[in-house]
């Protein structure tokens, strides 16, 4: 019973984390429609800019989140504006080879510039295991659940109540008739575009002082978030949430009870099979998602 | 007002509009009526900066707007009700309205603006809460009409307001229309039921083949013998 417990607490930490990563993927996606392949390297960049953050000033990781998540958003939006928006009436393909060669370069640089070395961020305690009866799990995964549920929540509020999130949404929907009531679309998607990013760039200050930085661990933890976006529905902020919580749940179950090797074959099980039943995804519409011209 | 000069535009390679010229003065309700394909939407398309005109000029109350970024033109003043309504499928009502509502300008007057369409459109106000996609064709007309309105705009630009609505409908927009411009809007209006849009109309034009053959007082074109034949089916 309580290995039972463990592995669900455990799970939903897990599945925490992948709905802040998957969040900010899904979002930009339900929006520009653009499938964003450097998004794990944003979290990957944020992960060092926390790293150097906290060891440059000697601070706590969570106070890099001052610096980081800005960056972070000026990133996305960048992207955007510089990459993303000169390509927009492109081929969609294009646009693939853009975001899979930006992920590239940007591994690259960071090899350059950091080489293959891992860095670990202090923990400051963020490491400090909690005990629940014999359930055990650490103080920084607990916080991950917390801000999971923030951003979640945070950012649905922002898009149903703001006028600014509206108009995103009202984007997303029908581009052409957002611009007839007067919203500068390229601007909206800039903004979208720092949103995601800025996702990725809180779950780098949650996860850097738990997991090692290196060039590659975006690739890791993102994954994983495109098997969540696809199957709660491409471009649903619920389907996320749910999907991470799911893939989570069975990552921990599984991976305890059948082991390491065998844990990813029932998790791309389950996807490929959420896939063949409902191929738009848990909570995917029939939504038309193409712009209307 | 609104003042095109000799305006070439297209998609991709194809030209659509060889060189439309046509004027529209404050205070009136102009129409371009047509056949399918002959360049209406194109026309709206590019006054409001959907698409860039290739070559001549569009000026709105003086200003040469041609090439202006679309939602700048919004703020000039112009706001389109497009085809096929295009509302924000998964928003409410209530939301595509406040969406209408979005410039600096037009959310200065939202509350009064908002009453006023309550006014005009009682039943729109019944469905503020639900989906937009979950209203019949008609009801979806006049939320696009309504969030038109909520711009401000003083020039109002409706694509085939009347297109796949039932008869009954169809006068109940005209009559909207009417409305609107009753009430100190300028309204430029394509349609392919040309008989009753040049029934609510000061002057008209007839565009062929992305050209302007014939333009008139309204009346006078009712009673022309090319319009009849060729649209009035008399
Ligand atoms: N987005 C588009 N891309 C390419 N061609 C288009 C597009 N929209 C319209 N056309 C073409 O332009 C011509 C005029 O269309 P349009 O202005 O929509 O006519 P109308 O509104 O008078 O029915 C048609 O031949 C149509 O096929
Ligand atoms: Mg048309």
């Amino acid at each position: 019973m309580d290995l039972v417990f463990t592995n669900i607490v455990n799970g939903l930490m897990l599945g925490a984390l992948y709905a802040i990563v998957s969040v900010g993927l899904t979002l930009v996606f339900g929006i520009v429609k653009v499938i964003n392949f450097a998004h794990g390297e944003f979290l990957m960049v944020s992960m060092f800019l926390v790293y150097l953050v906290t060891t440059f000033f000697g601070v706590h990781p969570y106070f890099s989140l001052i610096l980081v998540l800005p960056a972070a958003f000026v990133m996305g939006m960048l992207v955007q504006r510089l990459l993303i928006e000169p390509l927009q009436n492109s081929d969609e393909h294009i646009m693939i080879f853009a975001t899979v060669g930006l992920s590239i370069a940007l591994i690259n640089l960071m090899l350059l510039i950091f080489g293959p070395d891992i860095l670990n961020t202090p923990s400051s305690g963020l490491r400090q295991p909690v005990n629940i009866g014999s359930g055990m799990f650490l103080t920084g995964q607990l916080n991950i659940l917390i801000c999971a549920i923030a951003v979640v929540g945070g950012i649905h509020l922002f898009l149903t109540r703001t006028q600014l999130g509206r108009s995103i949404r009202a984007t997303g929907q029908n581009r052409s008739a957002a611009q007839l009531m007067g919203i500068n679309v390229s601007w909206i998607y800039m903004v979208t575009f720092g949103i995601g990013a800025a996702c990725v760039g809180l779950a780098a200050v949650l996860i850097a002082p738990l997991y090692p930085t290196s060039p590659e661990v975006g690739q890791y933890f993102v994954l994983l978030s495109f098997v969540v976006v696809v199957m709660g529905g491409l471009g649903s902020i619920t389907g996320a949430l749910v999907a991470s919580m799911i893939i989570g749940l069975v990552d921990a179950f599984a991976g305890f009870y059948l082991g390491a090797n065998v844990k990813d074959l029932v998790v791309f099980g389950i996807f490929l099979l959420v896939l063949i039943f409902r191929p738009q995804g848990l909570f995917g519409g029939a939504r038309n998602l193409s712009h209307v011209s | 007002m609104l003042k095109l000069n000799d305006v070439m535009a297209g998609y991709g390679s194809t030209t659509i509009l060889h060189g439309v010229s046509l004027e529209v003065n404050a205070g009136e309700i102009v129409t371009i009526v047509g056949g399918n394909g002959a360049g209406k939407t194109t026309t709206l398309r590019v006054i409001s900066s959907l698409i860039r005109a290739r070559s001549g000029q569009v000026q709105f109350e003086g200003r040469d707007i041609t090439g202006m970024k679309a939602h700048k033109v919004v703020e000039a003043g112009i706001t389109m009700v497009p085809e096929a309504r295009q509302l924000f499928p998964e928003m409410t009502v209530l939301e595509n309205l406040q969406m209408g509502s979005f410039t600096r300008h037009a959310r200065a007057h939202y509350k009064e603006k908002l009453d006023e369409v309550v006014g005009l459109f009682p039943r729109v106000a019944e469905r503020f809460s639900q989906q937009a996609q979950s209203l019949s064709g008609g009801e979806q007309q006049m939320v696009a009409i309504a969030r038109g309105m909520m711009a401000c705009p003083r020039l109002m630009l409706f694509d085939e307001p009347s297109l796949g609505l039932a008869p009954i409908v169809v006068k109940q927009v005209f009559d909207v229309v009417r409305a609107i411009a009753a009430g100190g809007t300028t309204v430029l209006i394509v349609e392919q039921n040309v008989y009753q849009t040049l029934k609510i109309a000061d002057r008209g034009y007839v565009i062929e083949n992305g050209e302007i053959v014939m333009g008139g007082e309204a009346e006078q074109l009712i009673g022309d013998d090319h319009v009849r034949k060729a649209y009035l089916g008399i």
